[in-house]
């Protein structure tokens, strides 16, 4: 820290090998950037392209686990700052085993985007959707008031149960797939730092809770009592309002 | 829970006067007040420091503009003493940096409360008066804090979560230390009454709910109020402290009143 940084090197991208990372963006259907290694701004825009495909899970196009606990960390020092709540739901596809076993792998993967495209429907654009395991959703909502943690979480449970996964020929209703979430959450802890992996336990364990109750349930942690109860907010608020309108 | 000093008991010798600065929600000008009032109490002659105890998420720092090498840091992990770790500040008074790498320290452990402890005894024999920057809210670290200190300060806004936060500390600082008496400091006033307003609303809600439940009453007094004004987000912008960059703005002059309050009581207990 007492010494100055050494000269930044001179980055020679053509004396780089980035071979397998065009072919990464190739698959990955990005556009991979036009010109030459010489063009300034091409070597950023390989960086960029790189850096969001690790920051994304390939099947869905949500958040992958990475940028789900960096968002998480981020969230817990806003909440600890500033004492909005903030809500982590933790989901999981009921019996998706047994869509793998029944269906095969590629409707999985179908009944997986489906429920990405369900999730993404019923959260604001603030929010952060992740894909955090094979079967297993996050999602981060920030500055979401308790009394509407249950609502949100009520409405995602089902959504999900009303969406459809067409397995046959269009047209044909028979033959869509129907699956549920158990969806579990815990509030962040307000003005005090807690922990990422404190806080997904916290919401885990309503999760196992929402499973052991039968599946495709919402079981949201019962938050902390306030110490300030609705008839002495309300007397401050009576005492604020009045004189202000002296 | 820690027992608090009681106001009053025979000091063993003669130490700093110690305030807790404090306010239920963040963003209300906490560590504004503590930089400036610890600077207009500097400009009264008084040997000041002022302890950045938000370990986790300390700005003090960058409040009052500083870079500092040595912080509270590496005092708790033993590395320097707390002779290096203490900083002059532009305002003439001395601060005590948390500095990053701190929010291993957010959470009350044994180790925090005894280096928190013999740190805060260490200062006391060499100042008038050490204000401590606390975090927001009613952690176990604040509340810990809070319990180091002869005095609390609660700052607050006329603004209806700010006072419902405002009155959640007092209400916690209350049921849980012996504390009978919180101060009270109303930033951002939007007009000369609305110090005693607040002061009294919270009062009244102090006085039917909490008192009752009290072995003695809780007393919340008016240190100051700040009225808002366009000079302190002026120093902000400038990166200088209030009392430096705009003395005589309105702001700085509430604060100046604060400060004096808050020595000319001090004399007259001592």
């Amino acid at each position: 820290m007492d010494r100055p940084a050494p000269p930044e090197p001179a980055i020679d991208p053509a004396a780089l090998q980035l071979d397998g990372a065009l072919q990464l963006l190739a698959q990955a259907g990005r556009p991979v950037p036009t010109g030459t290694a010489a063009d300034p701004g091409w070597l950023q825009a390989v960086i960029d392209g790189l850096v969001e495909l690790s920051s994304k899970d390939p099947l869905t196009g949500l958040a992958n686990r990475r940028t789900f606990e960096l968002a998480l960390a981020r969230e817990l020092d806003r909440v600890a700052r500033n004492g909005e709540p903030a809500l982590l739901l933790v989901l999981d596809i009921d019996h998706f085993k047994s869509v793998n076993d029944t269906h095969g792998h590629g409707v999985g993967d179908l009944v997986i985007q489906a429920v990405a495209r369900a999730l993404l429907d019923c959260v604001r654009p603030m929010d952060l959707v992740a894909r955090v395991g094979g079967e297993e959703f996050a999602i981060i909502l920030p500055n979401c008031p308790s009394p509407f943690g249950e609502t949100v979480a009520e409405r995602i449970r089902r959504r999900v149960e009303a969406t459809a996964v067409p397995l046959g020929p269009a047209g044909l209703p028979a033959s869509d797939l129907h699956v549920t979430v158990s969806v579990g959450g815990a509030f962040a802890p307000q003005w005090v730092r807690s922990t990422p992996s404190l806080w997904i336990e916290r919401a885990d364990q309503q999760l196992y809770r929402a499973k052991a109750h039968g599946r495709n349930l919402v079981r949201l942690e019962p938050s902390a009592i306030s110490p300030v109860s609705s008839e002495e907010r309300r007397m401050l608020f009576d005492h604020f309002q009045a004189q202000e309108h002296e | 829970m820690t027992s608090t000093a009681v106001a009053g008991e025979a000091r063993p010798s003669r130490r700093a006067h110690i305030t807790a600065i404090t306010s239920g929600k963040g963003g209300v000008g906490k560590t504004f007040a503590a930089a400036n009032l610890a600077a207009a109490l500097a400009r009264m002659g008084q040997r000041v420091l002022v302890l950045d105890a938000d370990l986790g998420l300390a700005n003090l720092d960058v409040v009052l503009n500083l870079f500092p090498k040595v912080t509270l840091h590496d005092v708790f992990t033993g590395e320097r003493t707390l002779g290096e770790a203490i900083l002059p500040a532009p305002g003439g008074f001395s601060v005590l940096l948390a500095g990053s790498g701190m929010v291993e320290y957010s959470r009350l452990t044994p180790h925090v409360r005894e280096q928190l402890q013999a740190v805060i005894a260490d200062i006391g024999p060499k100042y008038d008066h050490v204000l401590l920057d606390t975090g927001a809210g009613i952690s176990d670290v604040v509340l810990y804090t809070v319990s180091l200190a002869d005095d609390v300060l609660v700052v607050a806004t006329p603004e209806p979560t700010s006072l419902t936060d405002a009155y959640a500390t007092i209400k916690v600082l209350a049921t849980t230390q012996s504390r009978r008496r919180v101060r009270l400091l109303v930033n951002q006033a939007a007009k000369p009454t609305d110090g005693r307003t607040v002061r009294q609303q919270l009062q009244a809600v102090v006085d039917r709910y909490v008192n009752p439940t009290l072995d003695g009453p809780l007393r919340i007094d008016l240190l100051g109020a700040v009225p808002s004004d366009p000079s302190v987000r002026e120093a902000v912008q400038k990166r200088q402290l209030l009392m430096v960059g705009a003395p005589g703005s309105p702001a700085a002059l509430g604060i100046v009143e604060a400060a004096t309050r808050l020595v000319s009581e001090e004399q007259r207990t001592s």
